[in-house]
């Protein structure tokens, strides 16, 4: 059973593992992009000054000098908002980054709905389906603070390549461990459950965990997987999730179309389909508004969660029986 | 890598480019004739007389980066690595092929010695080029990043993005080539985006501009041998002709995305003969 450990933001678990990367390897190099302090990268530059460049707000110009740095034998990390990071620079990671498959680790700050009050030029929501259909990157989603820290190294020293990491601004639930093993492509079953499945990534994994709670209540028994990585996804832990509870949701704080919604459609229609159903951003642009108005109002909260996980559970049990019926009467 | 000091024999081997790489469009069917040959002086300098190099080991530490930021003239980069043998002369008809090493635009995942960058999307090459000569610098290595650009891709936001940094950090280790012949696919650059005053606008964003006519073996030697100004990155201006060694297609812009037919090929060779005859 996980227990939150007091609230932290993802973006500072990435910063911790930005400076952990700095005492480690000699070569780590920070770009910044100006909104050093907000995506976390100030630890790095006060721990290692010589080491942190300032590019000022010219984010294609920072992604094609991470280029530069990798391809001259440094580990570049930048870090500026997912809006930015992804979609900004998409021609310069399309093509310095991802087509010379150079090792530079890109922080996608601020994303998802629960950045809040500066509304939807600010709030990431395409940023995993465009980073997700570039080859030889890597995307990475951790589902809280601590992760976020294990996730920035892991990029490090687990890929040689490019790496997209996802993080937001507002603190969250810390609940997994600094101790646990982070094993990049590998999903985390984080409950056990036969009834159905909740696939989660990023914040939207506390509330999976939570709405597994609620769902127990009513006698239902959810599984929760954690897809921490969402490219190269973990193909086996979700065929036995389809396999085993016949039944699979997906929750995430981004767009509904492209995002891990599609991954996992993407490799369930292939290899094993079941009913499915994809809980983000229902396409369209977010809003200003606290974070949990703005969760609230567009259904990725613990108590929406559970209502589409039981419907999904119900459509499941329907259909069982009409095959079941659909058998008797061939028969 | 020796360096070729003689001017005589720097002419002869851009002699060799040119016909290079009308041969190899020519072989093709495809890809970008004007620029490549405008600019086969440039690349006869840089890679025989300028830049440290050694193509028995293309990715010796302490060599200097060559970054083709214009990835459509591949042609005259191909031609000139073959030149200095980092790979057989006859790969060269291998061109834009299935399977070959010298994609239409120069690929690294392709195996190809000596091709520093991916590129082909224009307006990132400076950006690259200012992340390794920060490299350098933050190593004390020794090498220079030359990088080189069309005068049409100036047209794009990010060079000057890149341009504004690489003067913020003193980068005197990175020369910029901007191949100045005013033409681009639409027609001219002063009709389809003015760039001028190109001069000034380098001198605003700090850097040490260089004049030079692109076309001439000496100039390029001299501009290109001039000592390096302390704590400045510099652009060399260099005038060309598209097309130039090819009297039909001189300054003629429709050659831009053109390659010549086996019969026109065999005239392109007949003129750059006449041209290196005058």
């Amino acid at each position: 059973m996980y227990q939150n450990k007091g609230n932290k933001a993802t973006r500072f678990g990435f910063g911790e593992g930005v400076v952990s990367l700095g005492h480690k390897y000699s070569n780590t190099v920070v770009l910044g992009a100006d909104i050093t302090a907000s995506v976390s990268l100030n630890g790095f530059a006060e721990v290692f000054p010589n080491r942190f460049y300032s590019l000022g707000i010219a984010e294609q110009n920072v992604v094609g000098v991470a280029t530069g740095f990798a391809l001259s034998g440094k580990l570049p990390i930048l870090s500026t908002y997912g809006v930015f990071a992804a979609m900004r620079t998409a021609d310069q990671v399309r093509i310095s980054v991802c087509y010379n498959n150079v090792h530079v680790i890109i922080g996608g700050a601020h994303a998802g709905i629960s950045v809040g009050p500066d509304g939807a030029t600010h709030q990431a929501l395409e940023d995993i389906a465009l980073m997700r259909s570039l080859p030889n990157m890597t995307v990475l989603s951790p589902c809280d603070a601590n992760q976020a820290k294990l996730a920035t190294i892991a990029a490090a020293e687990q890929v040689n390549g490019p790496v997209y990491i996802r993080f937001g601004r507002e603190p969250v639930p810390n609940f997994t461990s600094e101790t646990d093993a982070f094993v990049l492509g590998k999903g985390q079953l984080l409950r056990k459950g036969s009834a159905v499945t909740i696939v989660a990534t990023g914040h939207m994994v506390w509330e999976a965990l939570q709405a597994a709670v609620v769902l127990e209540k009513e006698g239902i028994d959810a599984r929760v997987v954690n897809i921490h990585t969402i490219k190269p996804i973990d193909r086996e832990i979700l065929v036995s999730a389809a396999r085993e509870t016949g039944a699979v949701v997906t929750v995430e704080e981004h767009q509904v179309h492209g995002g891990l919604g599609g991954a996992v459609a993407e490799v369930l229609s292939q290899e094993h389909p079941v009913p499915m159903d994809i809980i983000g951003m229902p396409d369209c642009f977010g809003e200003s508004g606290t974070p949990d108005e703005l969760l609230e109002k567009y259904g990725l909260t613990a108590s929406a969660i559970a209502a589409r996980t039981l419907r999904l559970y119900q459509k499941k049990q329907t259909i069982t029986a009409k095959h079941i019926y659909s058998n008797e009467r061939s028969n | 890598m020796c360096k070729v000091n003689d001017i005589r024999q720097l002419r002869a081997i851009s002699k060799d480019i040119r016909t290079d790489v009308v041969n190899s469009l020519a072989s093709a069917g495809s890809g970008h004739l004007g620029g490549s040959l405008g600019l086969a002086d440039i690349f006869t300098v840089l890679y025989h007389r300028i830049l440290n190099h050694n193509p028995q080991e293309p990715n010796w530490a302490l060599r200097d980066r060559l970054i083709l930021s214009i990835g459509h003239v591949a042609p005259v980069l191909y031609a000139a690595l073959a030149s200095c043998g980092y790979f057989p002369k006859q790969e060269l008809l291998t061109l834009r092929k299935f399977g070959s090493r010298l994609q239409g635009h120069p690929g690294r995942d392709h195996g190809l010695p000596g091709i520093e960058l991916s590129a082909g999307s224009l307006g990132q090459g400076l950006s690259v080029a200012v992340g390794m000569a920060l490299a350098a610098k933050a190593d004390g290595a020794p090498w220079r990043v030359f990088s080189v650009h069309g005068d049409g891709e100036l047209q794009e936001g990010s060079i000057w993005e890149a341009a504004m940094s690489a003067s913020h950090y003193n980068l005197d280790n990175l020369i910029a080539i901007v191949d100045r012949n005013y033409c681009q696919i639409d027609g001219r650059t002063s009709s389809v985006m003015e760039i001028e005053p190109l001069a000034q606008k380098w001198e605003a964003f700090g850097w040490d501009v260089k004049h030079c006519n692109g076309n001439s073996i000496e100039e390029l030697v001299e501009v290109l041998e001039f000592p390096a100004t302390k704590g400045k990155p510099r652009v060399i201006i260099a005038k060309t002709l598209m097309g130039q060694g090819v009297a039909s297609i001189t300054d003629d812009y429709r050659w831009h995305g053109k390659a010549p037919s086996v019969q026109e090929a065999a005239q392109f060779i007949a003129e750059i003969n006449s041209y290196y005859t005058e």
